[in-house]
């Protein structure tokens, strides 16, 4: 193929991602939006107001960039999960797999769908915060590399997760049981300064609270993580998952017999 | 020569040791319309699978007009069409959309992959369907969908796995009509069926494979002269109670008003009409018993199993 066919064949798998979760928008778009606000009444008004300060700011604004993150992390995750899982269920992987896209492409195709509905979420959150807190840019390039660095993780995250699944069970299970706990133990909702040496220690092991991190840092100035490291961190983890990807794409993992 | 398909010494060997390929060696000429048939579990679909790169093979080698699958996957790819035996398209999609979007993962741009979606759509007939969701088609519809949907990027090389399985007479035969018409435009058919008919009335060339091997490689007309008995029904007039005796001749009353006349090769049903009339016995129609291609085939499967048994003892 050459480079504008391999370009219309990307184009073609996002578009498709796109529509897919735009059609959808009742179960992809509304639900996070729903969550969001209730951690906004909660914790940032409700409970926030008697917290005070955390990191030298009002509660709600030190949260909301973590609540954020959180959106961007589950649902770029979510969505390359179901939507590639769903393609091989039902078989229309194999629309993919006999055509000449290298497979490059098919991931990029959904790593792009899913950065898209992470930066989609992330917008409308970010959009509905304001009406519950001032935010600030210290560091827009911060900000936009973070997110979108964030959202490629997980992406790949969920498609190594769809590649493994034999069942819709199964793409619930690191969600669930991975996925959420690594969340709120990843600095949303609390300064690591808070907790003792060991667990502060422990929580560096987190790959969540380098991503919060940073995009904390790019909103308000503040990181408990230099964000030169934090970048690292995430960049590492990154070409560790794209090369798996690729590893189980190429042997066929999971979607060739 | 280069061969549309071209397949040596393929082993297929399954992660639980099932050995579903022993083997095989396969050429199929370019413009072709070539038959793969066997029994349930044969191969023939793992062959299949391995030649669209959905089943990874163990070892042999495979080349698309010349075009090695290890090497140069991407140019075979383009030269193939694939029109599996499951619907495997995306149930929530519109009809039309499955098509196009198959044109894009082969790099044809929007407009003209719009513009062939339309045309194949209507030569289907689901032009009118193109806005449904492929999930609401009849079973016909879908196994037509996904001939237009293999169709798209124009393969020279069109793969079918029992294209008409669960289709209804009719549109078998209006199946068969578009089959037959894009092969004389120049593209190379390799077809599995159940339907020995359909093999027999549409392919030049057949293989049989059964147990993972390939029991028989041949034009279709050299394999149908091997048949050594045919078995002709003739109907009767009249009910008849005493069968006269033809020398030389297998005859069986059936029923008062059947009579079945087992044939040799070589010889001819004439003589057996000349006794019967010289009784008085009319004749108002004659049928083959079984599909002469079917007799062959369960024969050749038969022995070959009494073989491996044999081997196996």
């Amino acid at each position: 193929m050459s480079t504008y066919e391999i370009y219309i064949a990307y184009l073609t798998i996002v578009r498709k991602e796109i529509k897919r979760f735009m059609r959808i928008w009742v179960q992809t778009l509304l639900p996070p939006s729903i969550i969001m606000v209730l951690y906004f009444i909660i914790f940032g008004n409700l409970i926030g107001s008697r917290i005070g300060q955390m990191g030298g700011f009002d509660y709600m604004q030190f949260i909301v960039p973590g609540l954020i993150m959180m959106s961007v992390i589950t649902n770029s995750y979510g969505n390359v999960v179901s939507s590639f899982y769903s393609t091989k269920y039902q078989g229309s992987l194999e629309e993919m797999l006999v055509s000449p896209m290298p497979n490059w492409v098919i991931l990029a195709g959904y790593v792009t769908g899913g950065v898209a509905r992470g930066l989609a979420v992330g917008t409308i959150v970010t959009s509905l915060s304001l009406f519950f807190t001032q935010l600030e840019v210290y560091n827009l390039g911060i900000i936009i590399l973070v997110v979108l660095m964030t959202s490629i993780l997980f992406s790949l995250g969920g498609f190594v997760n769809a590649v493994f699944a034999n069942s819709f069970d199964d793409i619930a299970i690191v969600p669930t049981f991975i996925l959420t706990p690594l969340t709120y133990l990843g600095g949303v909702f609390y300064s690591i300064d808070l907790l003792p040496d060991f667990w502060a220690g422990a929580s560096q092991f987190n790959p969540i609270l380098y991503m919060v991190n940073a995009f904390r840092y790019g909103i308000l100035g503040v990181s408990d993580i230099p964000v030169g490291y934090a970048l690292l961190v995430i960049s590492a983890f990154i070409i560790a998952l794209y090369s798996y990807c690729m590893h189980l794409l190429n042997t066929g993992k999971g979607i060739r017999k | 020569m280069t061969y549309a398909l071209e397949i040596t010494q393929l082993h297929k060997i399954y992660d639980n040791g099932f050995e579903a390929l022993k083997g095989i060696s396969l050429k199929v000429e370019q413009g072709d319309f070539f038959a793969l048939l066997g029994p349930n579990g044969a191969g023939k679909s793992t062959t299949l699978g391995v030649v669209s790169s959905l089943v990874n093979k163990t070892k042999g080698s495979v080349k698309v007009f010349g075009y090695d699958l290890d090497t140069q996957v991407s140019q075979a790819k383009c030269l193939m069409g694939v029109v599996p035996q499951e619907f495997n398209f995306n149930m929530f999609e519109k009809v039309q959309d499955v098509v196009v979007q198959q044109a894009g993962y082969y790099g044809i741009p929007r407009d003209e992959a719009i513009r062939r979606t339309e045309q194949l759509l209507k030569q289907l007939g689901l032009w009118d369907k193109r806005d449904d969701a492929s999930r609401n088609l009849s079973g016909g519809m879908k196994r037509r969908l996904m001939i237009a949907r293999a169709l798209v990027h124009k393969p020279k090389l069109l793969i079918l796995d029992e294209p008409t399985a669960g289709v209804d007479i009719e549109l078998r035969r209006s199946m068969w009509e578009f089959l037959t018409r894009i092969n004389e435009q120049g593209t190379t058919i390799i077809l599995t069926t159940h339907y020995l008919e359909e093999a027999e009335n549409l392919c030049r060339n057949i293989a049989i494979i059964d147990s993972g091997d390939i029991i028989k490689h041949s034009p279709m007309q050299d394999l149908l002269k091997t048949i050594n008995t045919e078995t002709i029904v003739l109907n009767l007039q009249e009910p008849l109670v005493n069968l006269p005796e033809v020398e030389g001749y297998h005859l069986l009353l059936v029923n008062d008003m059947h009579i079945e006349v087992t044939l040799n090769q070589g010889q001819d049903i004439n003589n057996v009409f000349v006794v019967l009339t010289a009784a008085g016995i009319k004749v108002t129609s004659m049928r083959n018993k079984t599909n002469r291609l079917e007799e062959l085939f369960v024969n050749l499967v038969t022995s070959n199993k009494t073989d491996l048994q044999g081997v196996s003892a």
